[in-house]
């Protein structure tokens, strides 16, 4: 069930169909059902990032918030401060800001692995965290800061009059784009020389080294990767919630990638994003229908720990052959 | 400016605490390899637990009679016997498997402990503060000190001493450091290691329970009291070395000192102060000051 077993053109054959049903939807389903899809979109864009770390670098971040965090407060200072209003200002801030940042935190925790590893990430997101919740004056403290409706393309594309109709069909069309784009590039990516470096050093370290990989080297680069991924979709979900808060920088939100990617399959490549849209409704549902939406997705993590570790796609994928087989 | 040795106190006081939390997260740690994230929801669970009991007893009465001090250790039982319950329903399945799961497993244990608290006792806090003011204060320095501060400080060391003297002068204690340096191999000498593990989270659930136990007087029980925790026992963990008892009083102690410190001069980077004292020791010793390697 590695990702290493996945073919391109079969590939291509199944997601050109999803892809055309994906662009018909706004004008199938109900506006806010889009939206919903926009976020889930957004979210699998920083699941593609999250798991270059996780799935084939082998590496347990639990401070992936900083990036995303970082990307969505980049989009809220450069409206703030330098009066951006055009997406495209937003996206290259977002990269430069997340970029930045992860180069950084790369730096350091790059020369660790396993728990160091997840406990370094997360004490260095906490200090963004704590940082944006005290500098109020600054960041807006708990309040967050708030971004109005950009303009796309240049300002080629704006939002009009009703904002929910830009964010349920251009907006929408805008992250689908992006999203396509990002998966491309992380197909592109994984399936490298570079890629296969990177689960060499997942599989066996020292080997790897042995082999002349630089390991801690091809690490920082896939670290710098997947904290931009993340960025760029935090970029994209301000305008969509048109507030940031530092909740988006707390650890907890570092654990919910963790909870999505481990959801859709972190041994796949879409495995991860199927996980981040299911995520996405799941969230909603729960906290539409309960207060107690913590305890459901707690259960349902747990169930999925203990019953289904491989997730969603990584268990459809082994089932797959065996109905095949069946039929 | 308040004295310097009523810095000192509130310094000891909030280390008392940490170390009770992240004691017993380093306990678990070194005994079992695994990094409970819903640690700090038992230390929560313990906080309610005893919040409840006593506001059950005390019914609408200001007054706090002597006895009703004798509650406080019921929070600390019922984390324990919480403790008890979990480890081998949910973690005992995951010892083979990859410590990813394992952190994922008490990732979702800490969301659901957190509604289940919301659940139980409702999304306001809870307050004892009867038994925080029924102790009264006395005059130190000029200034006027909570007396049961004081006891909160003897609390956690005595706990301390108890928890050293268990670890290094009981049998048990030989049973479980034998199992924390090598688990197959004190299976092989015949240590029932699924006991063992048992006993040891039971511990740590204990601790984290007396340190909720003994601060719900002066702070009160709130939703998302646990997850503040756990994120400073990682500091002090981090500071002292995963697994390490010494290192969680020593991590413990640094981690008061710099927050009362943080408190009076730099309120502003008084956290990002404490996650980057935990980032630097990962950077310069990532076993932590007193870590094994």
């Amino acid at each position: 069930m590695s990702p290493l077993t996945a073919r391109p053109r079969r590939v291509l054959a199944w997601s050109a169909p999803v892809l055309l049903g994906l662009v018909a939807l706004p004008y199938v389903v109900p506006p806010y059902q889009t939206v919903l899809l926009t976020y889930g979109l957004v979210f699998a864009i920083a699941a593609l990032g999250f798991n270059l770390l996780l799935g084939y670098t082998g590496l347990l971040s639990f401070g992936h918030s900083a990036y995303f965090g970082m990307g969505a407060y980049a989009v809220a200072f450069a409206v703030k401060y330098l009066k951006a209003e055009s997406m495209e200002v937003f996206l290259l801030g977002g990269i430069v800001a997340s970029g930045a940042v992860a180069a950084l935190f790369g730096l350091l925790c790059v020369r660790y692995t396993k728990i160091f590893f997840g406990i370094l990430t997360m004490a260095l997101s906490q200090v963004l965290w704590s940082l944006a919740f005290k500098f109020f004056w600054v960041t807006g403290g708990s309040d967050g800061l708030r971004v109005p409706t950009p303009t796309l393309l240049g300002g080629s594309v704006r939002a009009g009059g009703d904002k929910f109709d830009f964010l349920s069909h251009r907006y929408y069309f805008y992250v689908l784009a992006v999203f396509v784009v990002g998966a491309a590039v992380m197909w592109v990516i994984v399936h490298s020389p570079f890629g296969k470096a990177l689960q060499a050093i997942r599989d066996n370290e020292t080997r790897a080294e042995f082999v002349g990989v630089q390991v801690w080297h091809y690490r920082w680069v896939a670290f710098l990767i997947s904290g931009v991924f993340t960025g760029v979709a935090g970029a994209l979900w301000v305008p969509l919630n048109g507030l940031t808060t530092p909740d988006i920088l707390h650890w907890t939100f570092s654990g919910k990638m963790v909870f999505f990617t481990v959801l859709g399959g972190f041994q796949t490549f879409f495995g991860p994003v199927i996980g981040a849209i299911i995520y996405n409704y799941l969230e909603t549902y729960a906290v539409g229908h309960t207060v107690y939406w913590q305890m459901v997705l707690g259960i349902v993590l747990v169930v999925m720990v203990l019953a289904l570790p491989a997730g969603i796609v990584g268990t459809l994928k082994r089932l797959a052959p065996r109905v095949a087989k069946a039929t | 400016m308040d004295s310097l040795i009523v810095h000192l106190l509130n310094a000891l006081l909030y280390a008392s605490v940490m170390f009770l939390i992240a004691g017993g997260l380093s306990l678990i740690y070194g005994v079992m390899r695994i990094v409970n994230l819903a640690h700090g929801n038992l230390y929560a669970f313990g906080a309610y637990v005893t919040a409840w009991a006593v506001g059950r007893v005390l019914g609408g009465a200001t007054e706090a009679s002597p006895w009703l001090y004798a509650l406080l250790p019921v929070g600390a039982l019922a984390a324990a016997a919480l403790g008890a319950v979990l480890e081998p329903t949910l973690l005992r399945p995951l010892y083979r498997r990859a410590e990813e799961y394992q952190l994922l497993i008490t990732f979702g244990l800490l969301l659901i402990l957190e509604d289940l608290m919301r659940l139980l006792w409702g999304p306001y806090p809870l307050q004892v503060s009867a038994l925080y003011e029924g102790m009264g204060s006395l005059t130190i320095d000029e200034s006027i000190y909570p007396t049961y501060n004081l006891a909160v400080i003897v609390i956690g060391g005595v706990a301390a001493a108890a928890l050293w003297a268990f670890v290094y002068r009981t049998q048990f204690g030989v049973v479980l450091r034998a199992t924390s340096q090598n688990m197959r191999m004190a299976s092989a000498l015949g240590v029932n290691v699924n006991r063992v593990y048992v006993q040891a989270f039971t511990l740590g659930c204990f601790m984290a329970g007396l340190g909720g136990a003994v601060i719900v007087p002066q702070q009160g029980a709130v939703l998302g009291m646990g997850v503040d925790a756990l994120i400073l026992a990682f500091v002090v963990v981090v500071i002292g070395g995963l697994g390490s008892l010494e290192g969680a009083l020593i991590g413990a102690l640094m981690v008061g000192v710099v927050r009362e410190a943080g408190i009076t001069f730099f309120p502003e980077i008084e956290l990002a102060v404490l996650y980057l004292m935990a980032a630097v020791v990962l950077l310069i010793r990532p076993a932590g000051i007193l870590g094994r390697a």
